[in-house]
């Protein structure tokens, strides 16, 4: 396999004096989706920092691939409606952006009729899937989305989740998606990461579904959580107490 | 031309209300509005601390501003809400700079003109200031807009575009620390908060883009600084309170205007 895209190495990232991350290890290759889960406060939002450049680590080192194309797409965004921005001049930061380079852009994100309109008066839907296109305008190689879903309903988190698998098909990205929508986006990964202040486990989805690490966080019957994957109720309970590691995606 | 005092103060006003434009645009989408208020009562005690060890007062009044500008970034996120830190560190800078000056004694500073501005006695090298200043601040804005903007809307959006917003951030108050030099003169240290935020708050209510704001907050600055002259002028009032009052007038009639110009 190539290089990794991003990579951190065995970081530690304390925030006022807090430890939120301790030894962390991960990679991001090419073309391949990687999901960290984790309860509230596990550091997924933070990691997913540290993978963009916004947090230093204080012990550690993390990597990226000279010149890295960068697809970032936050949390939330809050936009003060003192600012007055339209979807067309939003796309273009900080690079100004041809109309038909928006209309391309906001097209693969699924909403192409927004060009002209204010942020602020955007559906949370809409607001999310033009942040997407904001991010895929620069051609990432790698696109990271932090909660993306955050205030969509059911049907519009898994369509956002469907367009995120089609862009990553089209553009060849790799994906590094966190979230708690454990049993929309698990399905869709290549790879799990769980975390909860270090790397409980990682590994397949299947694997980290029955990693009992994972199931002392999430339980092993959440909402249909389980339900995606078939084995569900062959999971043996068996003696194996320490990290589970699946490297072979 | 320029030996006429009305022209020198219309130029003045007009220099000035060009140069907050760009800068009052991100103190309102910022809201750092008090941001502006500290960096100007700061410059109360750089003034009295200049003449009390007999420095320039032009630079005296930079380096203070931005000293309090590189304080309130540095000091931001410490436990005490933005307005809360401000409202202690502004005050008590304008008040040490009035008590500093008392002190003084053998007092060489007309309080009043710097406290509310002088416009009209506004010399020819104060008119150089002015736009030389206001050319600079023009300049950075130009210069760091996108990049400023990125970081306005998001820090994090920042970085993974290859933006550091901390050092965006510091561009703004370099910029915030020259607009309170060159904006004394005009409206006094106490009012010019009023000078960045409410052409930028006018213009808001007519724009569809970030551009067009600081164009129109730029163009209502204008028009409030030689309205407020002019009415100053007529009805013998203080120049400066009057641009300010002009500048409010603009903003009142601007968002009852909004409902007829802008449509999302």
């Amino acid at each position: 396999m190539n290089s990794p895209l991003i990579s951190l190495d065995n970081i530690s990232i304390r925030v006022d004096g807090r430890t939120i991350l301790k030894n962390v290890n991960a990679s991001v290759s090419e073309n391949e989706i990687v999901t960290i889960v984790g309860p509230n406060g596990s550091g997924k939002s933070t990691l997913l920092r540290a993978m963009i450049g916004a947090v230093s680590p204080a012990e550690g080192t993390v990597h990226r691939a000279p010149g890295l194309r960068i697809g970032y797409v936050p949390q939330k965004l809050a936009l003060d409606a003192a600012l007055p921005l339209t979807v067309q001049r939003f796309l273009g930061l900080p690079k100004r952006i041809p109309a038909r380079d928006a209309i391309n852009a906001l097209d693969l994100a699924g909403v192409p009729d927004l060009r002209n309109r204010q942020m602020t008066k955007l559906s949370g839907g809409q607001f999310q899937r033009v942040l997407l296109a904001r991010a895929l305008l620069e051609k990432p190689q790698i696109l990271l989305l932090d909660e993306a879903t955050q205030g969509l309903d059911q049907p519009g988190a898994a369509a956002f989740y469907q367009r995120i698998e089609q862009v990553r098909h089209d553009m060849g990205c790799a994906v590094v998606m966190v979230s708690h929508d454990l049993h929309v986006v698990m399905a869709a990964s290549d790879r799990v990461l769980c975390l909860n202040g270090h790397i409980c486990c990682e590994g397949s989805p299947r694997t980290v579904a029955d990693a009992p690490e994972y199931r002392a966080l999430f339980g092993s019957g959440t909402k249909g959580t389980m339900a995606l994957y078939q084995h569900q109720h062959s999971h043996s309970h068996d003696h194996d107490h320490h990290h589970a590691q699946d490297k072979t995606h | 031309m320029l030996d006429d005092f009305m022209v020198r103060a219309a130029l003045a006003g007009i220099g000035v209300a060009i140069a907050a434009a760009p800068l009052g645009c991100f103190v309102v989408w910022r809201r750092m509005a008090y941001l502006g208020e500290a960096t100007a009562h700061a410059s109360v005690l750089g003034v009295a601390l200049a003449l009390a060890f007999s420095l320039p007062l032009l630079p005296a009044i930079i380096a203070s501003a931005l000293a309090m500008g590189v304080a309130v970034t540095l000091l931001r996120g410490n436990g005490f809400a933005m307005d809360t830190l401000l409202g202690v560190i502004a005050h008590t800078a304008l008040a040490a700079g009035l008590v500093t000056v008392a002190l003084l004694g053998d007092v060489r500073l007309d309080l009043n003109a710097f406290l509310f501005g002088d416009i009209l006695a506004v010399t020819k090298s104060d008119l150089a200031t002015i736009w030389v200043g206001g050319a600079f601040i023009l300049a950075v804005m130009i210069w760091r807009w996108s990049a400023l903007l990125v970081a306005t809307l998001n820090p994090d959006l920042a970085y993974a575009s290859g933006i550091d917003p901390k050092r965006e951030e510091m561009w703004l108050t370099l910029a915030m620390a020259l607009a309170v030099a060159v904006a004394i003169k005009v409206v006094g240290v106490l009012l010019i908060a009023a000078l960045l935020v409410i052409p930028a708050a006018g213009a808001r209510s007519l724009v569809k883009t970030p551009e067009s704001m600081a164009f129109f907050a730029a163009a209502i600055g204008s028009l409030a600084a030689l309205g407020g002259l002019g009415g100053a002028y007529l009805a013998d009032t203080p120049a400066g309170p009057s641009i300010v009052c002009a500048a409010a007038l603009i903003f009142v009639v601007t968002a009852l205007l909004a409902p007829l110009v802008r449509r999302d």
